[in-house]
């Protein structure tokens, strides 16, 4: 029927609302799935554009079931999440093909709104917000399109207008009062961070200089009293075991850290909210003194989660910036000795002519070798061989903080004195619009840690022997004249910079009101309102009443406006129903006579009889005909049969 | 049950014996009918040839009435339509000799040609149903009903309505070309000027059509009618898609003719059809595009227009 039939414009915008809440999906998902999704799109734009006519149902079914089967040979299960996605990327373009009637658009609408709502599994900065939100003013008003085609652009905005605003304050009360069950809905798929740069468990010479490129934030600091930049070392993953050419983490020794006791009062209280990572370490401050209830630290001092952090984390630290003294056992001191035989031979020889000096004279003696053997810092290090320490130290001389530290730990292991790598973040970029330190994967740092007996472990880092610009200021600076640089950190891009503060202003405060709004912050503002025992049950009934409340009002004041159907009325619908069982509707403007006459085209043996029962209810409802004639539609309705 | 109306005006002869002179135009001339019962002016737009004096003759010598017709050209003045009072010197006395008004059906020809003084003379006078001249109002017969002619094509030298006068005319329609088989019938079939002299009149009498027009008036509107009028009427007014919506006016008008549309069909109540099929008249020269570039004809303006309300 033409009454159903979508405008040009209609189906306009319904592509505009597919392509916008398919393309941040469709990127996420295999290449070839996005690949088709577009191919798809952009054949139905190129339909459109030129009016060429629509291909065959079955040849778009035939498209959609090959499509299915690929996607179940890629996932091997056509059900789940990933496999659920990659078919829906694949249906909601298919699905403009088969587009020709309302009912059709209003599926496309539907499926683009569940495509927006499941980027956000995936993805939730304020910017995937932001796109979400605009796709959802596109689809709205592409919906408005469909349903009441004859209205104006103008009258289409009012209505979008209205609908936002009359929206705006339940959106409100769902976020405010929406039980937040602590912990993720539902389990989060193993690879749903998958490709997160960040540290490893292992580290050999290059990786960390991969990291330094990356822009990506690694995690935020609010400080109570910030400490100086060069005091920043944020401890990751401590590594002990050398095979020549990487280094591992050791195992997990059944004895945990002493519990460290500050030797001086210099205490650091600040909070970290970590991007998720994949992995369980937290990044806290050298040396955390308290850490939160469900981590513990390793015999190394690294602090571990009991679980992957696999969404946006918040904790409360504190540290004390002056080493504690701890005792070490005697199996851990051992360990931190241990080199692989006969690898870097000459490292070896160098520092075994130091072993007649005292402990702490040999780290000055490795240090010295630093100052003095004319290192360069620079992320583009010459590929190294074999023995990776001996070329770095004799021949190449250029490396990046991870050959530094490394090296390090070799000559002080050579001269007996234990030590281990320790990876982390150094420094970070204070953010002065919201007063928070940013750190980025860029700031990805080693450094070595020392054992010198009576004193306890001690943090040696040699890279700012060779470029201490590295701690004082950022790593361009340290970075030798003509190394690439990236593009934020150029001279001259200050504006640049400054957008980018701000930038990362907004996207605190996303990730702290809105991404942070959990359970313990809404138990917060609960008790603002006097709920103090509001956990999330509580607020299911208080949710469930309210929603049944305003439910069962609309429902009232809609039955109340709704005008009663006149005896004729309801006789004329009853005839209505048998007609639409038969497939014959009239539209909504389709007056009775002019619908009479279009059925009786249909049922040209019942044209009579169809003409009189709307002859009947039209000089019943519009002109002044009485009880009889009220009869007799009811007698000619009841032995009417299509 | 459809209540026969009252009036001895045979209407379905009436429209059969106009069709056999204005051949292949059965609605338009419907319409036309519709607004000389509605006591309305009806204004045709189309090119020359299409028959529009042939229809206003039909129309006045069906039911007997005088007829003038009046070709609008740039330099006539309003006395040429209305009369002017000469000395008469056997009388002593000024005499007024009526102009082509004073009749009961006048076809004024190519109305945007005349100057805007003029045409307003003329409107004027269609309004009031009289002419005051040098202080003396003279009514103008009764029923009087004005067929005005434009031509759509040429615009050179013409002064076209503007739309506060469009609004004096009741209907605004287009004839068009006819179809094959009709124009096949004219072009085998003899002079239509002799057979329109040949026509008898099928309802003489000024007092019958009086009476129609009275009886057309006193249709029942039910309120479920008012209320999709005015539904109508709101639906321009807000869409944003003309100029301006439709005045208080135009709805009466709607009103109006969808009653004699009614009284046509031989029934005593209007119905949301019986709008809907004079819409296209009665609103195409009412509403302007809000984009002054489109163009749509009367029947796309009043197809959306229906389209978007729904009936009661």
């Amino acid at each position: 029927m033409t009454e159903t039939a979508l405008s040009r414009t209609s189906l306009g915008g319904l592509w505009v609302t597919a392509a916008l809440s398919l393309a941040p999906l469709a990127l996420a998902q295999p290449r070839w799935i996005a690949f088709l999704s577009a191919t798809l799109l952009a054949l139905y734009a190129l339909l459109w554009l030129y009016r060429l006519p629509l291909p065959s149902r079955r040849l778009v079914n035939a498209l959609a079931l090959a499509g299915s089967l690929a996607i179940f040979f890629e996932y091997r299960t056509l059900f789940g999440l990933r496999a659920g996605l990659a078919l829906l990327c694949l249906f909601l373009p298919a699905q403009l093909f088969v587009t020709r009637r309302r009912r059709e658009g209003l599926t496309v609408i539907l499926l683009s709104w569940f495509l927006i709502l499941a980027r956000f599994i995936d993805d939730q900065t304020p910017t995937a917000a932001a796109l979400a939100f605009f796709a959802a003013l596109v689809s709205l008003a592409t919906l408005s399109r469909c349903l009441a085609p004859a209205l104006e652009l103008r009258a289409h905005a009012r209505a979008l207008a209205l609908l936002c605003a009359q929206s705006a304050p339940l959106f409100l009360v769902l976020f405010l009062f929406m039980p937040r069950v602590p912990g993720p809905l539902w389990g989060l798929p193993q690879d749903a961070r998958k490709g997160v740069s960040g540290l490893a468990e292992e580290m050999t010479p290059g990786s960390l200089a991969e990291l330094a490129l990356s822009e990506a934030v690694a995690f935020r600091v609010r400080f109570a009293q910030t400490p100086p930049r060069h005091a920043l070392y944020f401890r990751g993953p401590v590594l002990e075991r050398f095979d020549g050419r990487t280094w591992r983490m050791a195992p997990a020794r059944e004895r945990p850290a002493p519990p460290l006791i500050a030797s001086s009062p210099d205490l650091i209280d600040y909070e970290i909210t970590l991007e998720p990572h994949r992995q369980r370490w937290l990044l806290p401050l050298d040396w955390p003194l308290e850490i939160p209830p469900d981590a513990h630290m390793r015999h190394d001092f690294h602090v571990e989660a009991k679980q992957a952090v696999l969404a946006l984390r918040r904790d409360r630290f504190r540290s004390a910036s002056t080493p504690p003294f701890v005792e070490e056992a005697t199996e851990v001191l051992q360990e931190n000795l241990r080199l692989p035989l006969g690898s870097n031979p000459r490292t070896q020889a160098l520092a075994a002519s130091w072993r007649p000096l005292p402990p702490a004279q040999r780290v000055e003696a490795a240090l010295d070798h630093f100052r003095r053997g004319g290192f360069v810092y620079t992320l583009r290090p010459p590929p190294l061989g074999e023995h990776s320490v001996d070329e770095f130290l004799f021949e190449t001389r250029r490396g990046f903080c991870e050959h530094f530290a490394a090296a390090f730990v070799v000559l002080m292991r050579a001269a007996d004195v234990p030590a281990r790598v320790v990876t982390g973040y150094q420094g970070g970029s204070h953010n002065p619009i919201d007063d928070t330190w940013v750190v980025r994967q860029a700031d990805a740092h080693a450094w070595a840690e020392v054992w010198i007996a009576g004193a306890g472990w001690r943090r040696v880092d040699p890279t700012a022997l060779a470029a201490p610009q590295r701690l004082e200021a950022d790593l361009v600076a340290a970075l030798p004249v003509g190394d690439p640089v990236p593009l934020f950190a150029r001279a001259g891009f200050d504006w640049l910079r400054t957008l980018r503060f701000h930038w990362w202003a907004l996207q605190n405060g996303w990730n702290q009101w809105v991404l942070g709004y959990t359970a313990d912050r809404q138990r917060q503002m609960l008790a603002r309102f006097g709920l103090q025992e509001g956990d999330w049950r509580h607020l299911v009934w208080f949710l469930g009443i309210g929603a049944a409340l305003a439910l069962s009002l609309l429902a009232w004041t809609a039955s109340s406006r709704k005008p009663r159907l006149d005896p004729a009325q309801r006789l004329w619908r009853a005839f209505l129903r048998r007609l639409a069982r038969k497939g014959e509707a009239p539209a909504p403007w389709e007056g009775p006579l002019a619908f009479a006459k279009r059925a009786a085209l249909r049922w040209p043996e019942k044209a009579a009889e169809i003409e009189r029962i709307a002859r009947l209810y039209a000089g019943l409802r519009y002109g002044k005909l009485g009880e009889e004639a009220l009869e007799a539609l009811r007698r000619a309705v009841l032995g009417f049969h299509p | 049950m459809t209540a026969a109306s009252s009036s001895t005006i045979p209407f379905a002869e009436v429209l059969a014996a106009a069709e056999s002179i204005v051949l292949g135009k059965a609605k338009p001339l419907r319409l036309a009918l519709a607004c000389l019962i509605a006591r309305g002016h009806l204004l045709i737009e189309d090119l020359p040839g299409m028959g529009k004096t042939t229809l206003a003759h039909t129309l006045a010598k069906l039911f007997g009435l005088g007829f003038a017709r009046v070709q609008f050209t740039s330099d006539l003045l309003p006395a040429d339509i209305l009369g002017v009072s000469v000395f008469d010197r056997a009388q002593s006395a000024f005499v007024f000799h009526p102009g082509p008004i004073f009749t009961e059906v006048l076809l004024a020809d190519e109305i945007n040609r005349a100057t805007p003084k003029t045409q307003s003379a003329l409107l004027e006078a269609m309004e009031e149903r009289q002419v005051s001249i040098e202080g003396v109002t003279r009514p103008l017969p009764d029923p009087f009903f004005v067929i005005a002619t434009q031509n759509p094509i040429t615009h050179l030298g013409t002064f076209p309505l503007p739309e506060s006068q469009l609004d004096r005319f009741l209907m605004k329609i287009e004839l068009g070309y006819p179809d094959r088989a009709a124009e096949r019938r004219l072009l085998a079939g003899g002079d239509s000027r002799q057979k329109l002299a040949l026509l008898a009149p099928l309802a003489e009498g000024k007092e019958r059509l009086q009476r129609a027009q009275r009886e057309a008036a006193a249709i029942h509107v039910g309120a479920l009618l008012l209320d999709y009028i005015q539904a109508l009427l709101d639906f321009t007014r807000q869409s944003g898609a003309w100029q301006t919506g439709l005045s208080p006016r135009a709805g009466l008008s709607l009103l109006a003719a969808a009653r004699a549309w009614a009284y046509l069909d031989g029934r005593d109540f209007v119905m949301p059809e019986d709008i809907q099929v004079v819409l296209p008249a009665v609103t195409g020269h009412r509403l302007l595009p809000a984009n002054p570039l489109e163009r749509t004809s009367s029947e796309e303006t009043a197809r959306r227009l229906i389209e978007a309300v729904p009936v009661p």
